[in-house]
């Protein structure tokens, strides 16, 4: 156990993540974190210089689509499930002062 | 003290492009119509719908990169973008970091010490956001999503400006070539185009920067220079007065010309960005490329030198008449249908921009077709309708677009040009003022103004002055 998440450290990756912990939520989500950077300092004992990252598993590229509309009137299917609604708006708690 | 000082300013600033749909699903990017019309389960964020890229949009920033004189990332990828806020439905924007469409390019513009470059550091394909409707009464806010998923090119500049000014320049320069590649209409008005001003200040001759303040919420070119003065004046305050300027993300309200802090500026890292596993590479062969380049059309430079060479118009005219994307398609229209560049310029230089003046009308804003300017001109030219008569009912066409044709004959403002008629109409004019004719036999040179006036008159302004003219002094010489 090498790494060491502080207490700042996971109250502020749970302000970014908006997520409300409880001291043992918290607790338990630090030992996670600390074994996953344990993990990648295994990894990163590898040479690595001159390998190109990988975002895709699959050698594909360029899938494109024309520019085209395609879609429709979608308000009652994108508003079937907000939880609260005005008029053909979403209504959330107001965002700005 | 102010004078003391240095003003940075970078700016970041986003196109909306006109494309048809968005840059991730076939939803239609129309502006306006009532909210959350234009979405599905792509641009509203639903789990497990997947973005397809719309290839208008790599066609586009890749257009837009070359005229600015960027690289061509040949590889790109997007990336993912984490934050929380109810505009963005996916708890996530699709972006560019890693690799973006397009580096290191610069534009020039015109300052009052000459030319200058302004470095762009990278542009990146991103998607926008949705829009807020804050209620002022009831502690709501309503979210529309018709803008989420609309396709931006966000433009990073190099902190090169020094002034308002040249920031404007700058932002002008930016709007003519996407105008012109026709892959914007960048209105800031309607938030087609919108700039970041990113801007520190220190003192003269010091190399290192200030630190900076981002402010946003900034929609007209006014309000971007009140914001850059504002926002000057601040930071010199705080640092004369001993304190530091922090780091943050300030809201420019130009009603009350102050801006606010709204938050304290996030690091790339707080977002999280990773290769978004959603979307594969992007890859721009060296063909794709010049086949964009083939299809580029001409921007103003080249169109300035092809009016002097090609329509021999004066140089200045052809740099007035290309200021504007809006009025060099007028202006080419026109040509094209009546064969007249000279004429058309002159039209265009003389009384449109004498009436765009007058009626404080933005070139976007002009919407008389070409075919009614062109027939003006033939009809002028044929001496159908005199001079005077010709500016009348191109006031039709400017401000209502009238056909001149059927303006002209249900005005009854045709020509006299039947012989016959002007030589009836200034008979009676000589026969009804004997001392004006004597007058002029006397020698006294006015009173032919005089009889020229009351010709004109008679004939309702409707001839051809030069025939009128001719025939008054034909017949006055006749008499002695």
């Amino acid at each position: 156990m090498a790494n060491k998440i502080s207490d700042e450290t996971i109250e502020y990756v749970g302000i970014l993540a908006k997520l409300k912990l409880s001291e043992e939520e918290k607790e338990a989500a630090k030992a996670d974190m600390e074994k996953m950077l344990d993990y990648i300092d295994i990894l990163n004992e590898l040479d690595t210089s001159g390998v190109e990252p990988m975002s895709h598993v699959f050698p594909v590229n360029n899938v494109f689509r024309e520019d085209v509309v395609t879609n429709g009137d979608g308000r009652e299917s994108a508003l079937a499930n907000a939880p609260k609604r005005r008029e053909d708006s979403f209504e959330v708690p107001r965002t700005i002062g | 003290m102010t004078g003391q000082y240095e003003t940075v300013i970078g700016l970041e600033v986003h196109i909306e492009l006109a494309t048809k749909t968005k840059i991730f699903c076939g939803c239609s990017t129309e502006f306006g119509g009532a909210p959350n019309i234009h979405t599905c389960p792509v641009c509203t964020g639903m789990p497990g719908a997947l973005p397809v890229l719309n290839k208008k949009v790599v066609e586009y920033a890749v257009a837009l990169g070359i005229a600015t004189n960027c690289r061509i990332t040949q590889v790109c990828r997007f990336d993912r973008k984490n934050y929380f806020y109810p505009d963005n439905p996916q708890n996530y924007q699709i972006s560019q970091l890693y690799l973006p469409i397009a580096r290191n390019g610069c534009v020039e513009i015109e300052t009052p010490s000459g030319t200058k470059k302004i470095r762009i550091h990278e542009m990146h394909m991103e998607e926008d956001a949705g829009k807020l409707v804050h209620n002022e009464w009831d502690d709501t806010s309503l979210v529309d999503y018709n803008r989420s998923g609309v396709p931006l090119v966000e433009i990073v500049s190099e902190p090169d400006m020094r002034s308002a000014d040249e920031v404007i320049a700058y932002l002008e320069k930016l709007r003519m070539i996407a105008q012109y590649l026709g892959v914007s209409d960048c209105k800031l008005q309607e938030g087609s185009m919108r700039a970041d001003v990113n801007l520190s200040v220190r003192r003269a001759g010091t190399e290192e920067f200030g630190t900076r303040t981002e402010m946003k919420n900034l929609n007209s070119f006014k309000a971007i220079a009140h914001a850059i003065e504002g926002e000057r004046m601040r930071q010199i305050e705080l640092l004369e007065a001993g304190k530091e300027v922090v780091q943050e993300t300030r809201r420019w309200d130009d009603n009350k010309e102050h801006s606010y802090a709204m938050r304290s500026k996030e690091d790339a890292r707080d977002y999280r960005y990773f290769p978004e596993p959603d979307l594969v590479p992007v890859v721009i062969s060296d063909q794709w490329i010049s086949e964009i380049k083939a299809r580029q059309p001409e921007l103003r430079p080249e169109k300035i030198e092809r009016y002097t060479r090609e329509f021999d118009i004066p140089r200045y005219d052809a740099e007035l008449l290309t200021e504007s994307w809006k009025i060099a398609d007028i202006f080419e229209k026109t040509v094209q249908l009546c064969g007249k560049p000279k004429k058309v310029s002159n039209w265009m230089m003389g009384e449109m921009f004498r009436l765009m003046k007058e009626k404080g009308k933005e070139p976007e804003e002009l919407d008389f077709s070409p075919e009614h300017l062109a027939k003006l001109i033939e009809l002028s030219d044929q001496g159908a309708i005199s001079s005077s008569v010709a500016k009348k009912v191109f006031e039709h066409i400017f401000a209502e677009n009238a056909d001149p044709e059927k303006y002209v004959e249900e005005q009854g403002l045709m020509s006299v040009s039947d012989e016959g008629a002007l030589r009836e109409a200034v008979e009676k004019v000589i026969a009804q003022n004997p001392r004006a004719v004597a007058d002029y036999k006397g020698g006294r040179q006015k009173a032919f103004g005089a009889i020229m006036g009351q010709s004109m008159r008679a004939l309702k302004g409707k001839a051809d002055p030069a025939a009128v003219t001719k025939i008054i002094r034909e017949m006055l010489d006749a008499q002695q």
